[in-house]
């Protein structure tokens, strides 16, 4: 079994079920069982989520894409930036980037207030950081490689030769 | 009064399946695994492919054997794959789907009193197109025990005087078996030993699980004698763009082209568009599919042997061939009855040729979910069956 194989499979699916990956992989439960924890282990398999379309939920919801530039110094770089930003809970995703900006951060909050206040009152007076600019998330069309929303449907004839 | 029709049309035999199709037709709740067709749509960069051309207003015919970059993308295919050489002018041409290929292969080798032998079960199609050129239909029973491939021993026991055309079509629908490059050398060695031609249909060649596929065209001798149908239905998800190749001999081609200009014009034009893009990036999207398919192939054969219908493992294409013999019932009675009891459709495996009798053609282009939904359709069906 080759474990990216392994990988490939279940990273469009994390919830197949163990013996079913055993016989799709050629294997057996043991040993595919064995290879998932070394992978978590290595942090290579970092996390299962499920990806939810809140808009069709009664949960409000509103996300927001930020970039951040900053200025760094010998005692400060990138990674200890990075930390200041990612250990608040509404940081979801943090990168490093190329380009204009040296950081894209993406927020998760309640209401564009409750976004706005955090990037006015948490983010900007951060030391180093020398401008934001804040893009709320007006819909999702792609995630992940999944199409929100879309449920996919068979198009083909019932039965051919 | 005049028969409106030729004797040639009415005396062919329809295929049997498609009134258990109009049947599974009327049942809307009806689920399925009798498609012969990949479950993936075709590739978006391919299809953004045929679109791009439509914008650019190729609108038109091409020349009669296909576009020229199409064509030279053929015959690299076939040099980048199998160290083999096909001079993209004479010795490739593009056909509509590897349907029509089958026929003009056919009509450009046959004349009445040649002989042609099909080994089946096999694609429908092979035996009234060699009917139609007025030649004789030999077939052989290929049998389980030999996972479904063609020995020398049967071919040699049907081979007369007469034969001139041999069809090879692995990896097979509906079997999914796959002749190694060990299984071909002995076909290969009577098919000159006899002086023999082969129309090869290798249209699931880039559906093989077990290391790479090996054509007959390959082996010493036999690439003058071999004419290769392929296309990009199955291997790029492409059934609808109608879209096939063949590769052979000039002088063999030459006639097929002729015959293609008369019948066909061309192969439709935006489908050639997107082929080019498929054929020149697509590499990656295939071995995507492969493993997808490789990996529902071995849930579904393990998933047969554990309810106890003896299934041989398959090793191309994206079906499967159990037997149900141990049920005690014929082909048609099983995919009926479990059609009205289970409302699950499969394909008797007589549809593919009456050695097919004990046998049903599982296809495995389906989700996970589809599959597990329907095999514990099938599990329950035998095992009432069983119990009665």
């Amino acid at each position: 079994m080759l474990r990216e194989e392994l990988l490939r499979l279940i990273r469009n699916n994390s919830r197949i079920e163990l013996k079913d990956l055993a016989v799709m992989l050629g294997s057996d439960e043991a040993t595919v069982a064995n290879e998932i924890s070394d992978l978590e282990k290595e942090g290579i398999i970092c996390g299962y989520y499920t990806l939810i379309n809140w808009d069709n939920t009664d949960e409000e919801m509103v996300d927001a894409l930020i970039e951040v530039n900053v200025n760094t110094s010998r005692d400060l770089g990138f990674d200890t930036i990075a930390e200041r930003f990612y250990m608040f809970d509404e940081v979801k995703s943090c990168y490093l980037i190329s380009g204009r900006y040296d950081f894209l951060l993406l927020l998760e909050g309640k209401t564009m207030r409750q976004v706005a206040n955090f990037v006015s009152s948490k983010l900007s007076p951060i030391e180093h950081v020398t401008g934001t600019a804040t893009h709320f998330i007006m819909k999702r069309y792609k995630d992940y490689g999944t199409v929100i929303g879309r449920v996919k449907k068979d198009n083909r004839e019932k039965m051919s030769i | 009064m005049k028969d409106p029709v030729s004797r040639v049309a009415r005396t062919m035999q329809p295929s049997g399946i498609r009134k258990f199709f109009d049947v599974v037709a009327e049942m809307p709740d009806a689920i399925s695994l009798g498609v012969g067709e990949p479950d993936f749509d075709t590739p978006w960069h391919i299809r953004e492919a045929g679109i791009y051309s439509l914008e650019q207003g190729r609108t038109f015919y091409t020349s009669n054997a296909g576009l020229p970059e199409l064509k030279q993308e053929v015959s690299n295919y076939y040099r980048r794959k199998h160290g083999l050489t096909y001079d993209p002018k004479t010795e490739t041409f593009i056909t509509v789907g590897g349907s029509e290929a089958i026929d003009m292969a056919m009509r450009a080798m046959l004349d009445p009193g040649d002989q042609i032998i099909i080994p089946e079960p096999c694609y429908v199609s092979y035996v009234p197109c060699a009917r139609m050129t007025g030649a004789e239909v030999v077939t052989i029973p290929l049998q389980e025990k030999n996972e479904f491939k063609l020995t020398a021993e049967e071919l040699l026991s049907a081979v007369t005087e007469k034969t001139k055309l041999l069809v090879l079509a692995f990896p097979n629908n509906p079997t999914g078996a796959v002749m190694t490059r060990e299984d071909l050398e002995p076909i290969a060695k009577i098919c000159m030993e006899k002086d023999i031609y082969v129309l090869s249909d290798e249209i699931y060649a880039e559906l093989t699980y077990s290391g790479e596929h090996v054509t007959i065209a390959q082996l010493p001798g036999m690439r003058e004698r071999t004419v290769i149908i392929n296309g990009f239905s199955k291997a790029y998800a492409m059934t609808g763009w109608r879209l096939g190749f063949a590769a052979g001999p000039k002088e063999i081609l030459l006639q097929m082209v002729k015959l293609h200009q008369f019948a066909i014009m061309c192969a439709p034009t935006t489908s050639q568009y997107a082929g080019l893009e498929a054929l020149r990036f697509g590499d990656k999207d295939i071995e995507i599919m492969r493993e997808s398919y490789n990996q529902r192939r071995r849930y579904v054969v393990n998933e047969l042997n554990d309810m106890g219908l003896h299934c041989f493992e398959p090793f191309g294409a994206f079906y499967v061939f159990p037997s149900i013999q141990s049920l005690q019932m014929s082909s048609d009675e099983f995919a009926e009855q479990l059609l009205a009891e289970e409302k699950l459709a499969v394909v008797p495996g007589t549809a593919f040729g009456s050695c097919g009798e004990g046998f049903i053609r599982i296809s495995y282009a389906y989700s996970l979910a589809e599959l597990k939904e329907a095999l514990t359709r099938i599990r329950h069906f035998i095992e009432r069956r069983r119990q009665g």
